[in-house]
């Protein structure tokens, strides 16, 4: 306490603070505080609540807007690329069912072609097989007739060597015709 | 200068940095006629708007979309006491928002600002926060009556208790109700207070010990002094954040008085 009552002599006119020990207590201050507090605090909620805040405020708000803008946008060009995909995997499909069909196609015309050419080499066949059966049958019929003339002239040879009273060559002919043609 | 005694040596007086004084000579304001005068308070008065106004005004003018370190740095302060608003006292004391960020910045600067060597510490004085304490405390009274009329005294009766206890409760309720300003200032003050004091403190030892041990005996306070240092910064922040949210804790109580 002696210290403090030197320095506070020292101090001169801080003997009423050094008095009471706490500047704090030193209740012939508190106007001027107050006061100047108060004008700080309405000179701090103006700056605030006129210019600061309602600016920071907006530029939040714009931020939050342009980033979900952008979300939004991303979800649009996602959407766009999806759709894209979809309609290239349409025309692919397409394209697919296309060629399939023109393949298909084709291999019927091939087939109608390869089997027209069949028709017409197995008509062609028969035709000339056809031909060939009534040339055989002719050359079959001159075959029998000179087989009969000659088994005819040779019987009533026969006939003739053997029994020339019994020669009787209408008969004979007959019984010729009836074996030969059996 | 002759070998000073031990008594000069260590004739430290810690609470001489609260002294309000004018800045041009020696001597306080006294009374009403002292509002004139240009004290120190006054001095970091003025220099506490001006940081405000330097990080909250001048920090947002670019308005970018990508925000520079000092507009991102309000904006986080916006944002924190914005979602405090809204969380504690709800979304209807949105339009409260400003005067809870007039209190939570200037706390929040004017404790900061103390920590400066040789500045004023205007937070440390009772006529300060008292002063801060009961405008919350008037502003929430008058408002929760404003609001919710005779309502509003619902507030200090507990309908969930027995009712022989009611009234009981009902005085106990009123009790702390009165009592809210009075911790809600001291709390602040006393820890600016004792933090700049103790600080002193020490300071005052690390001149006497630098003295008497011709240098090295200083390191213990000076380290102690960091270390108190890193701490009021911490007291500095969390006194902000603590008187901030005890007033939206208020509010919610004039905004929905009931339990």
């Amino acid at each position: 306490m002696a210290t403090l009552t030197t320095e506070g002599a020292a101090h001169g006119a801080d003997v009423s603070h050094e008095a009471s020990g706490m500047p704090q207590l030193a209740i012939e201050t508190f106007p001027s505080q107050i006061f100047w507090l108060l004008v700080a605090l309405v000179a701090i909620y103006f700056l605030l609540s006129r210019v600061a805040l309602p600016r920071i405020g907006a530029t939040i708000e714009e931020r939050q807007d342009a980033i979900s803008n952008d979300i939004e946008r991303a979800a649009d060009y996602r959407r766009q690329a999806e759709a894209a995909e979809a309609a290239y995997d349409q025309a692919l499909a397409d394209a697919r069912a296309e060629a399939g069909r023109i393949a298909d196609k084709t291999r019927a015309d091939i087939q109608g072609e390869i089997d027209a050419a069949m028709a017409k080499a197995d008509e062609q066949i028969s035709a000339q097989t056809a031909e060939s059966e009534t040339r055989i049958a002719a050359i079959r019929d001159e075959a029998t007739v000179a087989v009969q003339s000659v088994a005819k002239d040779t019987a009533q040879a026969l006939v003739a060597a053997l029994t020339p009273d019994l020669a009787d060559d209408a008969a004979i002919d007959a019984a010729v015709e009836a074996r030969t043609n059996a | 200068m002759a070998t000073p005694t031990d008594g000069e040596l260590f004739a430290i007086h810690p609470m001489d940095q609260f002294a309000v004084e004018s800045l041009s000579g020696h001597g306080g304001p006294a009374g009403l006629a002292g509002i004139g005068m240009f004290t120190n308070q006054m001095l970091w008065l003025a220099i506490t708007v001006l940081a405000i106004a330097a990080l909250f005004v001048l920090g947002s003018r670019g308005r970018a979309m990508v925000p520079s370190r000092i507009q991102s740095v309000g904006e986080l302060m916006y944002g924190f006491i914005y979602k405090m608003v809204e969380d504690v006292a709800g979304r209807d004391a949105i339009r409260f928002f400003p005067c809870i960020m007039t209190l939570f910045t200037f706390i929040l600067f004017a404790n900061l600002l103390a920590l400066i060597p040789t500045s004023f510490s205007i937070t440390s004085h009772i006529a300060v926060t008292g002063v801060l304490a009961m405008l919350v405390f008037l502003g929430v009274t008058v408002l929760g009556f404003i609001l919710n009329g005779a309502k509003f005294l619902k507030l200090f009766w507990a309908d969930e208790a027995p009712l022989a206890l009611r009234p009981v409760l009902a005085v106990i309720e009123l009790i702390s109700y009165f009592v809210r300003p009075v911790s809600h200032s001291i709390r602040l003050g006393a820890n600016l207070m004792a933090g700049h004091a103790v600080l002193k403190v020490f300071a005052g030892f690390a001149g006497g010990l630098a003295v008497l041990t011709y240098g090295p005996g200083a390191i213990v306070p000076i380290v102690a002094i960091s270390a108190m240092y890193g701490l009021e910064l911490l007291v500095a922040v969390v006194q902000a954040y603590v008187f901030t949210i005890l007033t939206c804790v208020y509010l919610k109580d004039a905004l929905h008085p009931g339990h």
